[in-house]
């Protein structure tokens, strides 16, 4: 499958880094929209007690995580009841033939999509695609993504790396519209262009940001009335999720809807909040006859494992920790080469494609905490990049490490290093004359130390010891 | 027995059991959840409408407050303003029947959802100019329209047609959607086939940021407060 493709991208991490940081579209179209998007946050939260609300929005989120188990069974129980056909998929894979079983039963080959970051992570357009089923995407900003055959910068804004001239370029070279600077023009001319898919449809797939286990509900947050057109138009929806969305009660929505919206683009709530219980009624004149839910697990159950990485799977998706990292403001998301870029894929990556495969990102970061400070659920981001840094050296010795490929950034030269710093350390004696050898050769060390000198100075060991300078010192006070 | 099905059982049974192991005997800590922040606004009647109107409007939805009795002249000369030539509107709810009765003029023509969608759907995307439904209330904090679709009025009538017309009993507007949702029992009493909160007309910014309306739902949306 195509994910090996996907994991020699993520490898290629400082290469991407480093053309991003040298194409000045890609800076100066993300630093816009990062800084648009940052203060519109700000304003939609005046009028609230933040803390008080991200506070809820934990204890919601960790509530859901402590009963996992049991709430994914009641979701289920609960959609089966309402007449909702429930699927288990362990792997992205797995997940994608499920879904390409269902469209075989109907004989489905044109599926129109709503936006999901789930079925991105599963590579499913191309799965499909491979099956000779015709997946397209209707969200504008995946459609664009889509027509470029890119993959979203972003997860709540998957174009916001290109610029209103790029994509007016875009659709006029692939679907023949006028290039214009008007974006009302372009807006309307991809929904004309998406009208006839709907119609035509066999099969729509959405996801769903929050599963309601007291319900059987599935609750979609969207502007553009896609993912409404998605769920309803045709005769079969199939909604595909991470097993981490599910939440206990109904009214737990609230909280996480209010943060979600404000935290991603800064509205006090979207267009269409769409809540799903069910398939078409025997006197319903509209809705699909067929509703699927498809629960991925996909790494998520490994994460659980592990109660300091668990948080991990508080995340509502919203975006605010990349809008507000330093790094991806600079970068970019497609530097990450991950479907999840920024901060939360820093943390949530190396769980699902190994350490192996995503060795730069933990420390892809400056530690600044911003994202941290954001998390509507509280997601303590840095604290989680600097227990994967001990993974990816094997530096938690207390637990087995659930983390896939931790230990790969253990080098034998490293390892003796520290060893031998223990050994000089933990003796006054050897660490006094190693202080002393030190200001001896201070001449010798070596004027390259890898990456550290590529913009620095190298580090050069001082003239005298602290010892010999508070021996001085006190030889001075005395006389 | 299928061997896909089987299959697919036992993932079912091996993520369970990973959770299940994972958590192992430690219970999680969890604060308590305290809703107030997201319920207690006691806002009055007054206060709640100038707020849903103002919500709204933030977002291009547009409002108008009419007496009860006024509000079928409103909406006609809504739609000769908005050149509409017809509106979908049921014919087996309240409001459909008394627009009915009451509804002198030739044009703008009234249609209605009489067949499943599936014997119409060309016509239903095509043809269709404006929709007329009513709501179950609306929400002052986010000025958020709650709908409950129903066989009488179902989904698509406030997704395709490019204008949505909602009547809006001026009491039934909550303060926000938790209080809503507690007020209405809609956990105790089952949640419909769909639910939806609509906060405005059909929109996207997903070229540049720069905002536009309409992109695959109506991109005009009118609500008729009825006072």
């Amino acid at each position: 499958m195509s994910t090996d493709t996907a994991h020699s991208d993520v490898q290629q991490f400082h290469p991407r880094v480093r053309s991003a940081l040298e194409n000045p579209q890609i800076r100066s179209n993300f630093r816009s929209a990062m800084d648009g998007l940052m203060g519109k946050r700000q304003a939609a939260f005046e009028d609230w007690e933040l803390e008080t609300l991200r506070d809820l929005g934990a204890a919601v989120r960790l509530r859901a995580l402590s009963r996992l188990p049991e709430l994914l069974v009641q979701l289920e129980t609960n959609c089966q009841l309402q007449g909702i056909r429930v699927h288990w998929a362990e792997t992205g894979d797995q997940a994608c033939e499920i879904i390409r079983d269902i469209c075989k039963a109907r004989d489905a080959r044109r599926v129109i999509k709503g936006k999901s970051m789930v079925s991105e992570e599963m590579e499913l357009n191309h799965f499909l695609e491979a099956e000779g089923i015709e997946a397209l995407e209707s969200d504008l900003g995946e459609y664009i993504v889509q027509l470029a055959e890119e993959t979203p910068s972003h997860i709540i804004m998957p174009a916001i790396h290109k610029n209103t001239d790029e994509i007016s370029d875009l659709m006029h070279e692939k679907t023949g519209t006028e290039r214009s600077r008007d974006v009302g023009y372009l807006t309307a001319s991809a929904r004309q262009q998406l009208r006839d898919k709907f119609m035509q449809a066999d099969v729509g797939i959405s996801g769903v940001n929050f599963a309601v286990a007291e319900t059987g509900t599935l609750c979609l947050v969207e502007n553009e009335g896609n993912g409404r057109l998605t769920t309803t138009v045709p005769p079969c929806h199939i909604a595909v999720t991470g097993i981490e969305k599910v939440v206990e009660h109904l009214e737990d929505v609230a909280p996480l809807l209010a943060l979600l919206t404000r935290s991603a683009t800064g509205q006090h709530i979207t267009t269409y909040f769409n809540m799903i219980s069910g398939p078409r009624k025997a006197d319903e004149k509209d809705g699909p006859e067929e509703v699927h839910l498809v629960l991925v697990d996909s790494g998520r159950s490994s994460i659980y494992q592990d109660q300091e990485l668990l948080d991990t799977l508080r995340c509502i998706r919203c975006g605010a920790c990349m809008n507000h990292c330093p790094v991806y403001a600079r970068v970019g998301g497609h530097a990450y080469g991950t479907t999840y870029p920024g901060p939360i894929g820093k943390i949530l990556m190396p769980h699902l494609l190994g350490l192996e495969n995503t060795r730069d990102l933990p420390s892809a970061s400056t530690l600044c905490g911003a994202c941290g400070e954001v998390c509507p659920v509280r997601i303590p981001i840095p604290k989680l990049l600097q227990r994967l840094r001990k993974e990816s050296v094997d530096g938690d010795r207390l637990r087995p490490s659930v983390v896939p490929g931790h230990g790969v950034k253990r080098t034998l030269k490293e390892q003796a290093s520290w060893n031998g710093y223990r050994w000089l350390a933990s003796d006054p004696g050897r660490y006094r004359l190693a202080g002393w050898m030190m200001t001896r050769f201070r001449a010798l060390t070596p004027r390259n130390v890898g990456p550290w000198t590529r913009y620095r100075t190298a580090p050069r060991p001082a003239a005298k010891t602290l010892h010999q300078l508070m021996a001085a010192r006190r030889r001075e006070e005395q006389s | 027995m299928n061997p896909g099905k089987t299959a697919r059982n036992q993932s079912r049974t091996a993520i369970l059991n990973r959770l299940r192991e994972g958590r192992g005997d430690q219970a999680m800590t969890v604060p308590a959840s305290d809703f107030a922040v997201v319920r207690d606004r006691n806002w009055t009647p007054a206060e709640r409408l100038d707020r849903f109107e103002a919500r709204i409007s933030s977002v291009n939805g547009e409002v108008h407050r009419v007496a009860r009795e006024q509000w079928i002249d409103t909406l006609y000369a809504l739609m000769k303003a908005k050149g509409l030539e017809n509106l979908l509107v049921s014919e087996d709810v309240e409001h459909g029947r008394e627009l009915r009765r009451l509804w002198p003029w030739e044009a703008p023509a009234l249609l209605g959802y009489e067949q499943p969608i599936e014997h119409w759907k060309p016509a239903m995307f095509n043809n269709v100019a404006a929709a007329l439904t009513g709501c179950l209330g609306a929400i002052a904090e986010t000025g958020s329209l709650m709908l409950w679709p129903t066989p009488q009025e179902p989904r698509l009538m406030s997704l395709v047609p490019p204008v949505h017309f909602v009547l809006l009993a001026a009491d039934c507007v909550y303060d926000t959607f938790h209080q809503a949702m507690a007020e209405q029992q809609w956990a105790q009493q089952g949640m419909p086939t769909n639910a939806l909160l609509i906060s405005g007309p059909s929109k996207t910014a997903d070229i540049e940021q720069t905002l536009a309306y309409g992109v695959h739902g109506p991109r005009e949306l009118v609500v008729l407060i009825l006072e």
